[in-house]
């Protein structure tokens, strides 16, 4: 089991990745209510503000996001194109949702994704986002992708973190 | 195939057997027959497992001692922990992003999510 929890300050991301099946899982929580955080996923003109790479522009073609509905974006960076697209398979107001998540650069890969809000009461939320692929190669081609799209700022300031640990 | 070192490690992990003896030998370094034991495979079978996971860089046996131990090489988890301290950080900084945003909404939002505008054709009364 791999898990990573850097308590530093107030709400860190905790990752695990699971040793028996291809998943990834983000742990977050947040000062705000499951509505607005839902929102924030919801609503496309809010998930171009935060949903990218720093780095990267964030072009939204589609984005229906209700059970049945789909989406489709493009990261851009360094003039390339990065196209990703899937459905939504259900969608619960505040609580869920579950979605496929395809990058078009390997089409036939797909990650189930499934995102779940949890309220904490005091205005907070948890955030479980698990994302389960077909096979480990994939899971961790998925953990190494962070190695080189996008991160280019974040690379110096990481290499500092883990030269410190 | 898997020429390239990150694929071979990649497909080495895949197999469970596999990653079950790369975890014994986190412990301490063993023997083929030491990490056989457990398994309802024979010798042979985990000395191919273990050819697989040396080709990968993941394992290495010493040539002189007699036992010839196995023994992990620790440079792998160094990289698996790198993958996954840097997608933490992506997340993170991603979050962050999204606690500004929630931070800018106003309180008494919208009382339902933005779903697709009812349809308003004709009205009743």
């Amino acid at each position: 089991m791999t898990s990573t929890s850097n308590r530093t300050r107030h709400h860190e991301t905790q990752i695990l990745a699971d040793p028996d099946v291809p998943l990834v899982r983000i742990i977050r929580e947040f000062d705000a209510p499951p509505e607005k955080v839902f929102r924030a996923h919801t609503d496309a003109d809010l998930l171009v503000r935060w949903l990218g790479p720093r780095a990267t522009q964030m072009r939204i073609d589609s984005f229906d996001c209700r059970t049945g509905g789909s989406y489709r974006y493009v990261h851009t960076h360094d003039g390339e194109e990065y196209g990703f697209h899937g459905c939504f398979h259900e969608v619960r107001p505040n609580e869920l949702i579950v979605q496929t998540f395809t990058f078009e650069g390997f089409p036939e890969g797909v990650a189930l994704e499934k995102l779940v809000l949890e309220d904490l009461g005091d205005g907070r939320t948890r955030l479980t986002a698990t994302s389960l692929v077909d096979s480990f190669e994939g899971r961790d081609a998925f953990l190494a992708s962070g190695m080189d799209v996008g991160v280019n700022e974040g690379y110096e300031r990481l290499d500092e973190v883990l030269a410190g640990n | 195939m898997a020429a390239d070192p990150l694929s071979r490690v990649f497909s080495a992990l895949a197999d469970p057997t596999r990653r079950d003896i790369v975890a014994r030998l986190a412990v301490g370094d063993a023997t083929v027959n030491e990490l056989a034991a457990p398994y309802d495979v024979t010798v042979q079978a985990v000395s191919k497992h273990l050819k697989v996971l040396e080709d990968a860089g993941l394992v290495s046996r010493s040539r002189e001692a007699q036992r010839r131990p196995v023994h992990l090489e620790a440079n792998v988890f160094d990289l698996m922990t790198k993958w996954i301290e840097r997608y933490r950080r992506q997340a993170e900084e991603r979050y962050r992003r999204l606690d500004d945003v929630l931070r800018s909404l106003p309180d008494r939002a919208v009382p339902h999510p933005p779903a697709d505008p009812p349809p308003q054709e004709g009205t009743s009364s």
